[in-house]
């Protein structure tokens, strides 16, 4: 099923060129190609350091730093749970718990069917409802572990893509 | 007014997460199909700040405060308000009180009595995706005033009269900063914002920026200006996608508006900015941090001097403040310093804005002239504690801050007062804790916190931080020894001494105000094994009371472990059935039993 990962598309490889100028541009370079192939893929980073003329090894050191950059494939559908304060103290891990308990896998984790991938996420700034999660961005506002069966179910069914 | 109505849709993160975008295009819609779309307007606008209340739609000019909107509600919003001229009193604000009738106006609002709001003067009040509107407010006349009407030197003058300090965290003048950047001597210097807000429960930089992006694209012009920068960059985390989007919006129609690019205003100064995304590093919230990671490189910090007002970006002289602050510089050019000194403390002036989370009524973004009660703040605004809790303590300045007890509520709030008081002013994130909150499960939640995101580069971060946790985690098991708080206080002396940056010298803070203001919580976990919130599963027992057991075997029947069975006796006096008893040694501790006892009789000891 999966797409052939190069050549890349003209869209990334003109955004990149565009960049490729401008100084400082690798973390923007990485944005980009995460958010086109949901994560970052050798053979990508590879071109990349081609094409901006940085050390292969840079680009690992830069992208392992951060949080945000995933050398790992995502699951199809990525459940994001916030672990702010607010979220933390109005039971956010009892959330993480339940979701291992629904579909076997942990924050960090890829589901073995590769439908989900589960993460711990800063505070995403919707304190308001906490605990919140979002899944593949939408936001989910005042959960308790009671409902996540719910709303796992119409994406485990496949009724939402 | 050219429309009889305003219809202001709130489009701050938590509405927006939460169907206001539905909201918004079902409010079009009817006021479409019902015809009366030259009557009312209606605008996404900023957050107003009652994030607690949300989905929020405010109607002027009657100033109707609606919440809870549900985009179901769109319909009768407009047949009644709209058409009809009535206000929909189901959904109006009402205190919980039900006293007091506010009419869902605003200032009747007692969340918003309190507040005095210069950094949010604009959100909720404009569509941050029109710049006219931000033109309409008093948009770009400071800038105008600047460029025209001020010489560099006054810029910084009236900045220093202002009294403003950072609002990221460590409350430096601003005035200091940009005169040392004015000072030094370069072609090329350099203007950031730093958006990487990373402290986890505070979201006032978002909101500022999603409300009203265009107050610090004027911001950084007049910096600039000032300075003698003509490029500038702002920093946000890539996760804030609405704010980086109304930023892109805001600073292409400032272009197309004369207000950012070449020959501002026709003055012949030069400023354009560019947005550059964070990857999710809280330590780039530190400036030496940010600036290597705008370069392309590890976040990681260096050691200072030289200060980045002198060697910052690519090693020019770069000017760094947060969000907040240059929020409020428009308004002190155009107000002047002295009106923006006359509000707040001897030390701290102006305003702050605090992001009012956890156990409280009204969760959300409060702004208050400094000197405010910390008890004004959690009562007054934020309701006091939900569910008729009891307060417990209140967690000011994120991971780097401290708790703070009953004791301390009424400390008027200043940069210099948190810190004698044995906390920070941080970011501005205020988190509420009930009597249910063990400080030992939350200190432990903060440095784990900084532990993940300690960089590495210097050992008493990345050791120290490590350390105290496990110390921490040790006695959350209930093995705790009274050696640990020795421990505790040596490591954090040591990190607080010697660390590179804020991030590291701050981590103990949270262990610290442990020790120093929950002492007796603390013993109780290491001397009694005993958790008195209920919340380290490991020092906890469940147990059943006996006579008020009435045999039912309700919690047996849900315990997962089959740790409950009913006890081999007769039933007591009065009762049917005996009693049933928890097996303590298969026991998970995981709350079924206690959730499913109709009761009562199952408790935590």
């Amino acid at each position: 099923m999966a797409d052939a990962l190069l050549p890349m598309p003209t869209e990334l490889t003109s955004f990149i060129n565009e960049w490729k100028v401008k100084p400082g541009n690798l973390i923007m370079v990485l944005h980009k190609v995460q958010e086109h192939y949901g994560y970052i893929p050798q053979e990508v980073a590879v071109e990349v350091s081609k094409i901006l003329e940085i050390p292969l090894a840079k680009i690992y050191g830069v992208a392992t730093f951060y949080h945000l950059f995933s050398f790992k494939k995502p699951g199809k559908h990525k459940i994001a749970v916030c672990l702010g304060t607010a979220c933390y103290l109005k039971g956010a891990q009892d959330l993480l718990d339940e979701i291992d308990a629904i579909i076997g896998c942990k924050a960090g984790e890829v589901s073995s069917d590769e439908k989900f991938s589960v993460d711990a996420v800063r505070c995403i700034g919707c304190c308001g409802l906490a605990p919140v999660l979002t899944i593949d961005g939408k936001v989910f506002g005042c959960v308790t572990a009671d409902h996540m069966a719910g709303i796992i179910a119409p994406y485990q069914n496949d009724e939402v893509n | 007014m050219a429309y009889k109505n305003y219809c202001l849709v709130c489009a701050g993160t938590g509405c927006h997460a939460n169907t206001g975008e539905e909201i918004y295009q079902e409010l079009v819609k009817k006021a479409r199909d019902l015809g009366v779309e030259k009557d009312v307007q209606v605008v996404k606008t900023g957050c107003f700040g009652f994030c607690e209340k949300g989905p929020i739609v405010k109607i002027l000019p009657e100033e109707a405060f609606y919440v809870h909107v549900k985009p179901s509600d769109a319909e009768e919003l407009i047949k009644e308000h709209i058409i009809k001229g009535r206000m929909v009193n189901r959904l109006l604000y009402k205190e919980d009180d039900k006293k007091t009738d506010t009419q869902g106006k605003i200032d009747d609002i007692k969340f918003y009595q309190k507040q005095l709001r210069i950094v949010l003067r604009n959100c909720g009040f404009i569509n941050p995706e029109d710049i006219e509107e931000y033109i309409g407010r008093e948009g770009y006349q400071a800038l105008a005033k600047a460029l025209t009407d001020m010489t560099p030197d006054q810029i910084v003058e009236e900045i220093k009269k202002s009294g403003l300090r950072g609002r990221g965290g460590a409350g430096f003048p601003t005035w200091m900063k940009w005169n040392f950047s004015k000072q030094s001597s370069s072609d090329v210097k350099y203007v950031v914002c730093n958006a990487d807000e990373g402290d986890p429960g505070a979201y006032m930089d978002r909101s500022t920026i999603e409300g009203d992006p265009h107050s610090i694209i004027e911001a950084m012009t007049i910096a600039a200006k000032a300075i003698g920068a003509s490029q500038g960059f702002v920093y946000i985390r890539a996760e804030y996608q609405l704010a980086v989007q109304r930023l892109e919006i805001a600073t292409k129609q400032a272009r197309e508006y004369g207000v950012l690019g070449k020959d501002i205003f026709g003055t012949g100064f030069d400023f354009d900015l560019e947005i550059r995304l964070g990857a999710g590093a809280f330590v780039c919230g530190e400036e030496t941090a940010l600036l290597a990671s705008i370069e392309g490189e590890r976040g990681i910090p260096k050691p200072r001097p030289p200060f980045p007002a002198v060697k910052g970006l690519w090693g020019k002289p770069t000017v760094i403040n947060n969000v907040e602050t240059y929020a409020c510089v428009p308004m002190i050019i155009l107000k002047g310093g002295e009106w923006f000194a006359s509000i707040g403390t001897e030390k701290s002036k102006g305003t702050k804005v605090f992001a009012l989370t956890g156990k409280i009524k009204n969760s959300g973004l409060v702004e208050v002239p400094m000197g405010t009660t910390l008890r004004d703040i959690i009562f007054a605004i934020g309701g006091g504690i939900k569910d008729g809790k009891k307060f417990k303590a209140v967690q000011t300045g994120g991971p780097s801050g401290g708790v703070l007890t009953t004791e301390k509520l009424d400390t008027p709030i200043d940069f210099d007062n948190l810190v004698a008081a044995g906390s920070m002013m941080g970011s501005g994130g205020m988190i509420v804790m009930d009597e249910e909150d063990c400080i030992v499960d939350i200190v432990r939640f903060y440095l784990d916190f900084s532990v993940d995101e300690s960089c590495g580069k210097c050992s008493p971060c990345r050791i120290g931080g490590r350390k105290i946790l496990n110390i921490l985690d040790k006695i959350a098991e209930g093995k705790g020894e009274m050696d640990d708080i020795k421990k505790i206080k040596e490591i954090s002396e040591a990190m607080k001494r010697s660390s590179l940056c804020a991030l590291g010298q701050t981590t103990p803070n949270p262990a610290l105000s442990l020790i120093n203001f929950f002492y007796d919580e603390l013993l109780a976990h290491i001397q009694d094994k005993k958790c008195p919130a209920g919340k380290c599963k490991n020092l906890l027992s469940f147990s059943i009371v006996r006579n008020t057991c009435i045999g039912c075997g309700l919690c047996a029947k849900k315990c997962p472990v089959n740790a409950i069975t009913a006890e081999d006796c007769e039933p007591l006096p009065g009762k049917k059935k005996p009693p049933f008893v928890i097996d303590g040694k298969k026991c998970i501790k995981c709350g079924e039993c206690i959730a499913a006892c109709k009761f009562k009789s199952v408790v935590k000891l």
